[in-house]
């Protein structure tokens, strides 16, 4: 296995493989860094070829006509339309301002679900009253398909972003709330007793304890949050928006352009990398103090 | 004092009756007793975050009610918080009091040395070893200067190096602060050792069966020693022969039912 021989000699002894000094342990070192190397390496090009494998296949069976580019779009096609995009701009304006309107959207519909649905899991996960009492509402909420409300929330609150950021926030809540709530409920009850003993208040104890030990949960759930208030955009967009990527698609569709449904698509897949890549950052941040997990300890 | 509890099928469980127990201030009491025997529950009655179904627990003459000040507990069970360091840990109970951060922070620094983790302060629990994060809940015990102190096996799941470590500072410290000790353990030797007084309770329905003043003088030196002492031995005889009644009490309860091949499954 071990790419480094341990040059033992024959019948040294256990004390034997101690005794290499530090020469060899460098040596080791640098053996186990070029097997890590390699591998990323390897991983890494078999990434690229899946890519080449993927988008390569899809081009030449469209081209062949075995696919039809019709109805299933072209990688070239994609690339000159989004081209397009950025020189000429769409139907509504600027692709900026297109990308923007949904972001905007995307991100105050996150935060407005993410606090709603942190304020709500602490408070229902902190007052067993309040938690029976609305149980059995929150289930019905949650069994509702909440896309349905966006089409509610387009009459009441018009053509404009608040309707957007409604769907987004409530796509939101559920997912953190569900964590939050959970989260509060995990909290080791010996740290809740020694945090009383020690004569912290309600407030203290919320802030000192309940909080930081439901913070891993919450913070999981953002990652999926954020995918919900894109959803919400879109979606809200698509059911009727004067501006903004999903009425970019909507747009496409009717004009039976599959290569504009591809490109806004890559656009927003774009978008929700970078959001993903800030809140992997804020995770960080915020749970430092978390022991680092087996994988990231690699074994030599 | 008489605890119960609702079981889940509704019945009413008694898990202590008419406990009757004195600590006199500044004394160190052991309590040994069977597992399940109600030690522990008896703890967090004293600590005022359980109440007895009937009874009172007095602390200096007045009946508690809700959470005492000036008790502190150590559980059996690391109770630090994670996303704190060690310095924030201890500093924990003076905040909780109202204490400025600083001033705070400078007791915790001080509790840390005299625990002997100065340069530990900003580790996080997880970097330390489990008898350095004990010495880190000792001293977070300690800082709120409590006249009470609860221990509920704190230094059980400690390997037996580190624990007679743990006792002999456990002990000196105690000896320059003297709160009055309550200690919960299931090892009679470590009971003996440490304590003025030692409780045997009776296997659940958990009561006192008989208190045992222990007379070996004070300072104790070293609680690895001690154990040899003749004098050791004989309270060590006389105590075990009241705890094994109720240690076999409860094994024949947990064991499986005569019948099978258990070793009492003998004809009696």
């Amino acid at each position: 296995m071990s790419a480094v021989p341990l040059n033992r000699e024959p019948g040294a002894g256990i004390d034997a493989a101690g005794g290499q000094g530090a020469a060899d342990e460098g040596a080791i070192a640098a053996g186990a860094r070029g097997r890590a190397r390699r591998r990323r390496v390897l991983v890494w090009a078999a990434r690229a070829a899946t890519l080449v494998i993927v988008i390569g296949g899809w081009q030449l069976l469209t081209s062949v006509k075995i696919v039809d580019p019709f109805f299933w779009g072209q990688p070239s096609g994609i690339v000159r339309q989004l081209n397009d995009w950025v020189r000429h701009g769409t139907t509504y304006g600027s692709l900026w301002l297109q990308i923007w309107i949904t972001f905007k959207e995307a991100v105050l519909g996150f935060i407005f679900g993410v606090a709603a649905g942190v304020v709500a899991g602490v408070l229902l996960g902190m007052f067993r009253f309040l938690a029976e009492v609305a149980s059995p509402y929150i289930k019905v909420a949650n069994a509702i398909p909440r896309i349905v409300l966006g089409a509610l929330f387009t009459v009441a609150l018009g053509l404009g972003t608040p309707s957007k950021v409604a769907l987004a926030a409530v796509l939101v809540f559920f997912v953190v709330f569900f964590n939050a709530f959970q989260g509060v409920r995990e909290v080791d009850r010996n740290l809740l007793a020694n945090a009383r003993v020690l004569g912290a208040s309600r407030l203290a104890i919320i802030r000192h304890v309940v909080l930081p030990s439901a913070l891993t949960w919450i913070i999981a759930s953002l990652h999926v949050a954020f995918g919900m208030a894109i959803i919400g955009a879109i979606v809200g967009e698509f059911l009727g928006a004067q501006k903004g990527l999903g009425l970019v698609i909507a747009n496409a569709q009717n004009n039976f352009n599959p290569n504009g449904v591809f490109a806004a698509m890559f656009i927003i897949a774009v978008l929700a990398l970078t959001a993903e890549g800030l809140i992997a950052l804020l995770e960080r941040r915020l749970l430092s103090w978390r022991p680092r997990s087996q994988t990231e300890v690699a074994p030599v | 004092m008489t605890k119960r509890f609702l079981t889940p099928s509704g019945t009413a469980f008694t898990a202590l009756r008419d406990v009757d127990l004195t600590v006199e201030p500044g004394q160190f009491c052991a309590v040994v007793g069977p597992t399940g025997c109600g030690k522990s529950t008896t703890l967090t009655m004293v600590a005022g975050l359980d109440r007895p179904s009937a009874g009172t627990v007095r602390v200096g003459g007045h009946p508690i009610d809700g959470i005492a000040s000036g008790t502190s507990f150590m559980f059996q069970t690391d109770a630090l918080l994670p996303w704190k360091t060690v310095i924030a840990n201890v500093a924990l109970g003076p905040i909780f009091h109202g204490t400025p951060k600083k001033t705070a922070y400078a007791d915790a620094r001080e509790w840390l040395r005299v625990v002997g983790l100065a340069g530990f302060e900003n580790h996080h629990p997880h970097q330390l070893s489990g008898g350095m994060r004990k010495r880190v809940s000792l001293a977070a015990a300690l800082i709120n200067e409590p006249s009470i102190l609860l221990m509920d096996e704190p230094f059980g799941a400690l390997d037996v190096q580190t624990k007679a470590i743990m006792s002999n500072e456990l002990l000196s410290l105690w000896d320059q602060t003297r709160p009055s000790v309550i200690f919960v353990t299931h090892d009679l030797e470590e009971a003996i050792a440490l304590a003025d007084r030692v409780v045997v309770m009776t296997a659940g329905p958990g009561t006192v069966k008989a208190v045992y003043d222990i007379d070996l003088p004070r300072p104790r030196g070293a609680v690895q020693e001690i154990r040899f002492e003749p004098r050791f031995l004989e309270l060590h005889h006389q105590i075990w022969a009241a705890l094994r009644e109720e240690v076999e009490r409860a094994y024949a309860r947990t064991a499986p039912p005569s019948g099978s091949a258990g070793p009492e499954g003998g004809p009696s």
